[in-house]
Order: C-alpha cells, then sequence, then structure tokens
C-alpha cells in the first residue's frame, strides 16, 4: 500500500481492533446529512476474506493527488488543516479524483453524483463523531508522527516477555 | 410514518413477476418486525397443508425495526417458511447487512412465491427486482458466493442471502447465510433450494430517518458505552464457549449424544483453550458493538486452513455431542458446516446419532463407505476425522450422507422400517429439530421449555434454561409455578427476536435483564425511531402476540396437544454419572407440566387458542380461523 505522507491529522484505523461494526459510517451520515446510510458515509468499512477488516477516510495527503487530477479545479485543499474542499458547483462529478486516491477514501453521492470527502468533522465541536462512536477504539484523529511513536512503543512492549503484565485481567 | 416504509415487496418466481403490497400502521403496531412479522406474512401467504417444499410454501423475510440505525445489534432479519425438518413454523433470525441493504432499498418484507425451474438468483435493486441465472453460482460455498456477487456488480454495499452446497443438495437442515452469519435453523436452505434460488442479492441506497434522532442517538452511545462493561464481558473476551466447562460442571453437557452430561475432555474443548491455541479475532454482526464472534484457525494437523467462527452451541454439537476432544476436528466440523451452508447443530447431532448406531452395531464400517474411505469408517465416538469425512457424506449426500442429510427424526425412522431397529429412541430431536447444547432431563422448567417450543428443540425461543441454572427454580423437582416461568420465559424472548435486538445486550439498559430492567428503554427506543407513544405493556405484549402468532401457525397445519413431547432418552434413560446423574423427565411429569403451562397461558386443555385471548391481543382474523 502506498503510505501517506501527511503531516496532516486523519482518521485511521487499526484492523486489528476493527470488528466491522459500521458504527462510524452510520453516525458520519447522520452528521453529514441528518440520515443513516452508509452508501453516504465519508468513512467507509471494508471487509474481504471473513477477518481482514478495516475502515478507511480521507488521508489528507500532502500535494494531494485528488486536488492534482481535478480537471474542473473544484478541490482545494486547507494549507492549515490538509482537509480537502469542494466546490459542488465546479465538481461534475468526472470521479478522476478518485482515480488519483490510492486509499480509496472517495466516494460519489448516488443521488447527486458529486464527490464526497471526509471533512473530520471540522464544523462539530467534539471532533470526528465515527472516533467518538468507535466502540472498540479502533479508529484515531492522528498525525503520521503519532502514528510511528506508538508503533515504536507497541513493538518494544510487545518485544519483552512480561506474561502477568501483556494480558488484561478478567 | 418513521422507521418504516410501509412496503412489503411480494416476489412471484413461476411468474417472474413482483408487485407492492401497502401495510397499515396498526399492522405494523401489531407485528412489529423480525420472527413475528415474519410468521405473521408466512401466515397470509402460505397455502395451508402445503408441503414444505411445495410452492406454495412462502419464503417470508421480515425487518427489524432497528436495522439501519445505530440502535446496537438491531441489524437483524426474520426468515419464516413453513419448516421441513418440522412441518410446522420454520423461524430463523440472523444478524445482517443484509437486513440493512433491504430497508435502504425501502422494504420492510419480502415475500417470496412459486418456485423457479432454473437456478436463480434475485436482485432487489432498491425498487427494481430482476431474475438472473445463477448458474456462475452454483457449487460455491456461502461466503464465496457473496464475494462473487459482489465481484460481479462491483459494488461492496450490495448485500446477499445465499444458500451453500448442501443447500444445493437439499440437505434438510441446509441454511442461509450472509456475511457468515446464518438464518441457522429449521432448514430454510432445503426451502429455498426447492424453489431454486441460489442467492437472493440487495442494494438499497436511500436513507433511514428516524421521529427523534437526538434522543435515539444519545440512547445508542450510552448502550453502545454499557456494552463495552461488565454485562457483555463473557461474549466479548472467550464467546459463548466459555459455555462448555459451565455446562460440563453443571453436568448438562451433551456427551455422546446425550448419554451423559460430563465429558471427561472437556478442557480441551472449552472457550478458554480456543482462546489460547486458536483464536484468530473477533468479528461483529452489523451495528454490533459488542462482537462475540471468535474467529478461529486451524494453524496445523490433518485439518490446517480450517478457519470460522467457533461458538457454544455449534461446538459441542460437534466436540462433546460426539465425544471428539480434538479442537482442531470440531473447527473443521464447523467450518465444513458454515462454507457449505448447513446448520453445525442439527449437522453435529446427526453425526451424533449416527456414532451411536454404529456402537450399537445397526450401522456397519461398510455403511460408511464412500470415496474418501472405500473401506468405511469406524465410527466411534471420538473419531474426529471421520467424523469430517462423514460431514461432507452428508453435505454432498453421498452413500449414507443421503440418509443423515433428512435430519435425526427422518434417517432414524428410514433406518427403522428398512432394518427393524430403534433407532428412534437415540435420534436427540423435539418435532423434528435437534436439540440445543442443554441436557434437560435435570433442568425441568426448560424442559417443559423445550417439549411445547413452536419451532422443536431450541434453545433461542425459549430461556427458560435460566432460571433452572441461576437456581430461581429447582432444576430437578417440577412444581406449580413452572407453567408460568416457561411461558413468561418464551414471551420475554420473543420480544428480543421480535425487534429484533440481539439477545445479548439484554443487560445493558441499566444493568438487569428482566423486564422491569429492559422493557421501559425499549420503549423509549421504539418510540424515537417510530414517533409511536409505546409504553411497558406494550413491549411487554410483543412477545405474547409473536409467541402466539408462532403457535396459532402450527395450530392451522395440524398441530396436536402429543407434538409436544420431549425425545425417550430424556424420558427413560437417567444419565450415570456428574450432578444431573439419575434424573429423567417423566411422561407424567411432563403432562403434569404441559397442563399447567396450558393453563398459564389461557388456552384449553387441549393447548388451543380460546378466540377471546386472540381478540385481546388484537388478531381478530386469527381468532376467526383458529380459535376456540
Amino acid at each position: 500500500m502506498v503510505a501517506s505522507t501527511s503531516k496532516y491529522k486523519y482518521i485511521v484505523c487499526d484492523p486489528e481492533l476493527c470488528i466491522g461494526c459500521q458504527l462510524c459510517e452510520y453516525i458520519c451520515s447522520y452528521t453529514k446529512t441528518g440520515e443513516f446510510n452508509t452508501y453516504r458515509s465519508r468513512i467507509r468499512t471494508v471487509r474481504v476474506d471473513e477477518v481482514l477488516i478495516t475502515a478507511v477516510a480521507c488521508r489528507t495527503c500532502e500535494n494531494a493527488p485528488c486536488v492534482i487530477a481535478c480537471t474542473r479545479d473544484a478541490l482545494t485543499q486547507d494549507s492549515e488543516t490538509g482537509i480537502i474542499h469542494i466546490d459542488p458547483q465546479k465538481c461534475d462529478g468526472c470521479a478522476w479524483c478518485i482515480e488519483a486516491c490510492d486509499f480509496g477514501a472517495i466516494s460519489i453521492n448516488h443521488h447527486t453524483k458529486l464527490a464526497e470527502f471526509c471533512n473530520q468533522c471540522e464544523d462539530v465541536e467534539e471532533g470526528p463523531q465515527c472516533v467518538k462512536i468507535c466502540p472498540k477504539d479502533a479508529l484515531e484523529y492522528t498525525t503520521p508522527d503519532q502514528r510511528s511513536q506508538r508503533t515504536r512503543r507497541k513493538l518494544i512492549k510487545s518485544s519483552l516477555e512480561f506474561p502477568s503484565k501483556t494480558k488484561d485481567p478478567r | 410514518m418513521h422507521g418504516y416504509s410501509g412496503n412489503i415487496l411480494h416476489i412471484d418466481l413461476t411468474n417472474r413477476s413482483h408487485w407492492t403490497e401497502d401495510k397499515p400502521e396498526e399492522w405494523y403496531k401489531l407485528y412489529i418486525g423480525g420472527v413475528s412479522m415474519a410468521t405473521r406474512l408466512c401466515w397470509e401467504n402460505i397455502e395451508v397443508g402445503c408441503d414444505p417444499y411445495s410452492q406454495g410454501n412462502p419464503i417470508c423475510f421480515a425487518n427489524g425495526i432497528f436495522a439501519g440505525t445505530p440502535v446496537p445489534v438491531g441489524g437483524k432479519y426474520g426468515l419464516a417458511s413453513k419448516s421441513p425438518l418440522t412441518g410446522m413454523i420454520g423461524d430463523s433470525l440472523s444478524g445482517s447487512w443484509f437486513s440493512i441493504a433491504l430497508k435502504r432499498a425501502q422494504w420492510d418484507g419480502v415475500v417470496i412465491h412459486g418456485g423457479s425451474e432454473n437456478w436463480i438468483h434475485i436482485f432487489i435493486d432498491d425498487n427494481r427486482v430482476e431474475f438472473l441465472p445463477a448458474d456462475k453460482l452454483l457449487g460455491l460455498g456461502t461466503f464465496e458466493t457473496e464475494e462473487e456477487i459482489r465481484e460481479m456488480f462491483g459494488d461492496d454495499q450490495i448485500r446477499s442471502a445465499t444458500i451453500g452446497p448442501a443447500g444445493e443438495k437439499m440437505v434438510r437442515f441446509a441454511n442461509v447465510t450472509n456475511d457468515g452469519r446464518q438464518a441457522g435453523r429449521t432448514g430454510h436452505g432445503a426451502v429455498w433450494a426447492s424453489k431454486k434460488i441460489k442467492a437472493v442479492s440487495v442494494r438499497g441506497t436511500y436513507g433511514i430517518t428516524v421521529a427523534d434522532p437526538e434522543t435515539l442517538l444519545q440512547m445508542s452511545f450510552d448502550i453502545t458505552e454499557s456494552s463495552q462493561g461488565p454485562h457483555t464481558e463473557k461474549y466479548r473476551i472467550y464467546g459463548t464457549s466459555t459455555n462448555v466447562l459451565n455446562m460440563n460442571k453443571l453436568g448438562l453437557l451433551p456427551t455422546r449424544n446425550f448419554q451423559e452430561g460430563v465429558f471427561e475432555f472437556a478442557e480441551l474443548i472449552s472457550g478458554e483453550y480456543l482462546d489460547e491455541h486458536h483464536k484468530v479475532k473477533v468479528i461483529a454482526c452489523a451495528q454490533c458493538p459488542i462482537a462475540c464472534e471468535q474467529m478461529s484457525m486451524v494453524k496445523k494437523g490433518p485439518f490446517a486452513g480450517a478457519m470460522t467462527g467457533i461458538e457454544y452451541e455449534c461446538l459441542q454439537a460437534v466436540s462433546s455431542n460426539c465425544g471428539i476432544d480434538d479442537m482442531t476436528a470440531a473447527i473443521q466440523l464447523v467450518d465444513i458446516a458454515d462454507k457449505s451452508g448447513m446448520d453445525a447443530m442439527s449437522m453435529g447431532v446427526s453425526i451424533s446419532f449416527a456414532m451411536e448406531c454404529y456402537e450399537r452395531g445397526v450401522l456397519k464400517k461398510e455403511d460408511f463407505k464412500c470415496e474418501a474411505a472405500p473401506d468405511g469408517i469406524e465410527l466411534n465416538f471420538g473419531n474426529g476425522e471421520g467424523a469430517v469425512i462423514l460431514a461432507r457424506m452428508i453435505r454432498d449426500r453421498e452413500g449414507i450422507g443421503a440418509i443423515l442429510a433428512e435430519g435425526t427424526r427422518i434417517a432414524s425412522s428410514m433406518l427403522d422400517e428398512e432394518r427393524g431397529t430403534e433407532t428412534w429412541k437415540w435420534a436427540m430431536h423435539i418435532k423434528g429439530l435437534e436439540n440445543p447444547g442443554y441436557d434437560a432431563r435435570s433442568l425441568k422448567t426448560f424442559a417443559l421449555g423445550l417439549a411445547v417450543g413452536t419451532r422443536g428443540g431450541c434453545h433461542n425461543r425459549s430461556a427458560a434454561y435460566d432460571p433452572d441454572i441461576k437456581g430461581e427454580t429447582n432444576r430437578f423437582t417440577i412444581d406449580e409455578t413452572r407453567g408460568e416461568v416457561a411461558s413468561r420465559s418464551e414471551e420475554y424472548a420473543a420480544v428480543y427476536d421480535t425487534l429484533p435486538l440481539c439477545k445479548f445486550i439484554r443487560r445493558c439498559f441499566t444493568g438487569k435483564a428482566d423486564r422491569a430492567g429492559a422493557w421501559p428503554a425499549i420503549a423509549n427506543l421504539i418510540n424515537a425511531t417510530t414517533g409511536w407513544n409505546f409504553d411497558y405493556d406494550d413491549v411487554d405484549s410483543i412477545g405474547v402476540r409473536a409467541h402466539t402468532m408462532k403457535k396459532a401457525f402450527n395450530i392451522r397445519e395440524g398441530w396436536k396437544k402429543e407434538d409436544d413431547d420431549l425425545p425417550y432418552r430424556w424420558k427413560n434413560e437417567p444419565m450415570t454419572i456428574g450432578p444431573s446423574a439419575g434424573h429423567v423427565v417423566t411422561d407424567d411429569e411432563l403432562d403434569y407440566l404441559k397442563k399447567i403451562y396450558y393453563e398459564a397461558k389461557g388456552w384449553t386443555e387441549e393447548g388451543l387458542i380460546p378466540k377471546k385471548v386472540l381478540i385481546d391481543l388484537g388478531m381478530d382474523d386469527v381468532a376467526e380461523e383458529i380459535g376456540v
């Protein structure tokens, strides 16, 4: 998989924790549209071979390929947050942005035929609602830097064998 | 109307046509969804007295009231037909993205009539219905079929309910699978095959609105949070398989075809052992924050590569119940059942039945000849490899598999007729449905619940093992309270099966699972979804009505008092070891229990329903037909 080069925050899913319940998609579609409809969610779960499960939302790439690919200059990237904004007047649903996205994080609204992006709930005070509802804390609102620090810590912890401490008390 | 579209989709396979039926809001208030609505649709559309494999037997889907909303564990649908195993109502539930897709396609229910001449794949695309040839899907396993359909359409939000190879071969306990979950019991897969349906797929693109989204969301957040706490710990950490050791300790773990209730190798087939050696990941049903499905894999040995979700009922049926102490064989057996689309519980009991036939000399080694074992199988209890071969023979209807694929009731009568034996004495079924994983000889309230159950040997529709195990009732004796306890227990379960909500959420509303703990919260959820004004009594009557509907269906299909019975073994052969040793449920005890149960229901001595009872439940048209 192509790695994100983002310095910006984005929503990431830990496939080991994700159980595929799709509650993130419900809350997302409700937040954005007032209806529950996973076709309108900007975060999407995916499951193959029964046990491979994760959720994907916009990774706020630097020099975002979707923005570059857009033939109608409908997409702009916020230089502060990295969030992709779409001008619905300009977008014609041609889907070049979808072709350009390495993560499959963009979707087309079935009814308006326009592209839709995760905007990290920037207009909601509590921040990303999907992260809030995720029952298994599989979703994290983070940056690549935080991710790598966490991975290092996890790695070193797992290489130390203290059986009594590695398992949660049951 | 919020929460419902008001539309039922009717599909006629014979004429390749479809139409919409509008149902009034009052109808939904009575039957809600899930098993209740599915049974009601079956009642309205069946040709009374038909053969379950005939065109007159409809396939009825009923969606859940909370499907597609964030209400935890509400993503379920009910499925009903006349069961080929029992000849009575076959009602199943499945946690499923299928139900949510159906909801978004704006269908509250689907009724499939008639039958097709060629194998068919029905595609419901919002309000369009397509009849597609299923030739390319034939022979594929359940999960493979779904993947193939998603590939075919290039849309991973298309959700399918399918049958597997066992269904295609009309194994009588074949089931219907969606997203690796099953509408598992009573043989729906065989009914689908009788109509030549391989798959039903749905794409739904409309949004779902509810009456009071803010309240519904807040409640959903709270229940979700509570569902990560101690109330569901058992399900989240080990899954239901943790019951193996508990049941073994109580002497209730079915062992060697229900001969005993204690298995000497229980440790090796326990949820704890599974967790340590085989667990790969936990996964959830649609819209479920609990995630009880323990995906387990065999990493080495002859069954390496087998992987599926393991839970208590299927596990005990194929392990202790078959005397098998090898977890890898157990995983392989459940994997075969899941991928080929058959009920692992009924399959396990059919195998244990064959094992006992072998040990008693009714079946010989050469009776099990097949391609994989040209000389036959020495099918003693405990022979895991033999059981795996036999499971595949059942799936393919190869050799003796063709008889065992009929389920234990028909298989035993076929053998007895052919060989003059008495195998019916160890055919462990009730009304034709194989028994669940609790030996009822020393669970006397539950024995009653099973005997009178509308779908036969089923632990899901009666929860009467609960008071027995908790000690609220003395499980070894009977008294005059048991009719009421068993009656209330099945009505309690029917509320969850009708909404439907998974019963694992039952403690997460207030910490208490009883009616007082859960019904007010459930009423609030219903009201926030629909805008209705349900209270405690309305919620309670959902269960009463659901159960009465199922019973009414059975009465019209010819149910008799004698059908409410227990297996010969439970009435005549006590266990010899463990805490449950020495106990049986005698015929006299059962007759008394049935009598006080019918009384508690307000039914007649013959178990028939008085007109007044039905009219009080708002079921006047049912009273007209079968009320006395």
